[in-house]
């Protein structure tokens, strides 16, 4: 097997490598994790893994890995023939992607909050949340307007990258803390190519385009 | 809307991983705050004006009522049966009636599309006859004789099997499920779904399984649940309007939304109408 992934069904961040595996084909394992309610994340046994306590963890033989944009890294790297998921040639390119590695950081941070505190009555402020939350959307939505201004579709470059797959997760569940994406057309149109991805798997409030439907709605 | 007839059923608002003695927390029901603390044994709820309410512990949560002359909480037999895993699946909010969330969980048509590879599967997308009647001796909504092809009807499911259903809603704000159990076929799995009304509009549900199952971690079992809730949360939140429907002329059902008929039917002659439409707009 290539790698264990300790998972928890709802989180974006466990999503991320969920889907980075399913649109590289790459096979691994699944160790559920409790994290709510049980808050198992917080265990002895998961904080022995992960002094952080946060989700997801990869393990890879000896290889422990807790940090989400990392883990995209190792995977692109490790599993990707084609090498465009991580396009580690173009300094350029590469440093456009890193620096949208960084952004999805702040995603989490801004709509991955708003969405636990909407969903699970998360003990925060919501209403910051989701004002950090719409700056950040604004943000990715004047980025992803230039580039189809510039004829592109994706984040950074002519393919998908892991800035995609980092991005995506946080981005698409941000109705589910009421923040919805009428006011995004070209975040939109990103969400919905990459539900069109050869390999892509769906997550609860993420859902797969339908055979048989046109149209952005999909 | 009636509050009155609603503030006389028993509602859930805590589970045992909420109650954390020494950290009480604000809660709200039909539109008011309510003050829980102590210990998930002994739990004290406090209403706004300083009154304690009466609350018992039953089926893994806190369940309390604001009412003056409340009606008895409503017996599932199966939470008594001490070989059963129980899995409370924590609360989770949905800006959505409280009736709405319980008429999703009544429904089987959705399966393929919404709880696809999991409870359903096109094409076999069809909803065979099945039978709904009011029990009146109970007074409550019961549904038998369902039958569904489903991929993966429980955690402990190996292949994808034809499962047989049975709904009832003992409340208006709750539903239990009883369906195969697929290492155990001669009994049923229990899934319910207590909800607790914040608001006509708010409301927090708390999946609760009783089940079979010696076999499937803990914590699979829990986001088995999770996961096909969470596919219904966003759903439940653009469904129009917010308040369900109880006119018969706003809506036209079809056959397979017998259940649904019969639950609006049922709430609108108890007069329990909270988080309901009871005239046409």
């Amino acid at each position: 097997m290539t790698f264990t992934l300790y998972n928890y069904v709802l989180s974006g961040n466990c999503y991320k490598i969920r889907l980075m595996a399913a649109l590289l084909g790459v096979e691994y394992e699944t160790v559920a994790v409790d994290f709510y309610p049980g808050m198992e994340h917080r265990s002895p046994q998961m904080l022995s893994l992960n002094p952080a306590g946060t989700l997801p963890v990869l393990t890879a033989g000896d290889l422990v890995l807790t940090e989400t944009q990392a883990m995209l890294t190792w995977m692109a790297t490790s599993f990707d023939t084609s090498g465009t998921w991580f396009p580690a040639g173009d300094p350029a390119l590469l440093g456009v992607v890193q620096q949208w590695l960084g952004f999805s950081g702040r995603l989490t941070q801004s709509a991955g909050l708003a969405r636990l505190h909407s969903m699970l009555d998360w003990p925060v402020d919501g209403q910051a949340a989701c004002a950090a939350a719409v700056k950040d959307l604004r943000i990715l939505e004047r980025h992803l307007t230039d580039r189809v201004l510039e004829g592109g579709l994706w984040i950074a470059g002519e393919t998908p990258t892991i800035a995609d797959v980092a991005c995506f997760p946080y981005v698409a569940l941000s109705p589910d803390a009421g923040l919805e994406h009428d006011a995004y057309p070209a975040i939109r149109n990103w969400l919905y190519a990459i539900r069109g991805l050869p390999g892509f798997v769906a997550m609860p409030g993420i859902h797969y385009r339908h055979e048989g439907t046109s149209g952005t709605n999909g | 809307m009636s509050r009155e007839y609603a503030t006389n059923d028993w509602y859930p608002v805590a589970d045992a991983a909420r109650m954390i003695p020494g950290h009480g927390f604000t809660t709200r029901l039909l539109g008011e705050p309510l003050e829980v603390s102590g210990s998930f044994e002994n739990p004290v709820v406090t209403a706004r004006d300083g009154r304690m309410l009466p609350v018992q512990v039953r089926y893994g949560h806190v369940w309390t009522t604001t009412g003056s002359a409340p009606r008895p909480l409503f017996d599932i037999a199966e939470a008594d049966e001490t070989d059963r895993t129980f899995v409370p699946c924590g609360a989770v909010q949905v800006r959505c009636s409280p009736l709405r969330a319980v008429e999703n969980f009544l429904d089987i048509a959705h399966f393929p599309f919404v709880h696809t590879g999991i409870l359903g599967e096109e094409p076999h997308t069809q909803v065979a006859p099945y039978k709904v009647e009011i029990r009146e001796d109970a007074d409550e909504v019961w549904a038998t004789q369902i039958g569904f092809h489903q991929p993966q009807a429980a955690k402990s499911a190996t292949e994808a099997i034809e499962t047989r259903y049975e709904y009832r809603v003992p409340a208006p704000t709750t539903a239990v499920l009883y369906k195969t159990c697929p290492p155990k076929p001669e009994a049923w799995d229990v899934i319910a779904i207590f909800v607790q009304p914040v608001a006509e509009d708010m409301c927090i549900a708390w999946p609760w399984m009783a089940l079979y199952d010696d076999v499937s971690p803990y914590a699979d079992l829990v986001q088995f649940q999770q996961e096909i809730f969470l596919q219904d949360r966003s759903i439940l939140e653009n469904q129009k309007p917010t308040l369900l429907p109880l006119d018969p002329r706003m809506e036209i059902p079809t056959r397979c939304d017998l259940t649904s008929v019969v639950y609006r039917r049922w709430l609108k002659r108890k007069g329990a109408t909270y988080g309901a439409l009871t005239t046409a707009a």
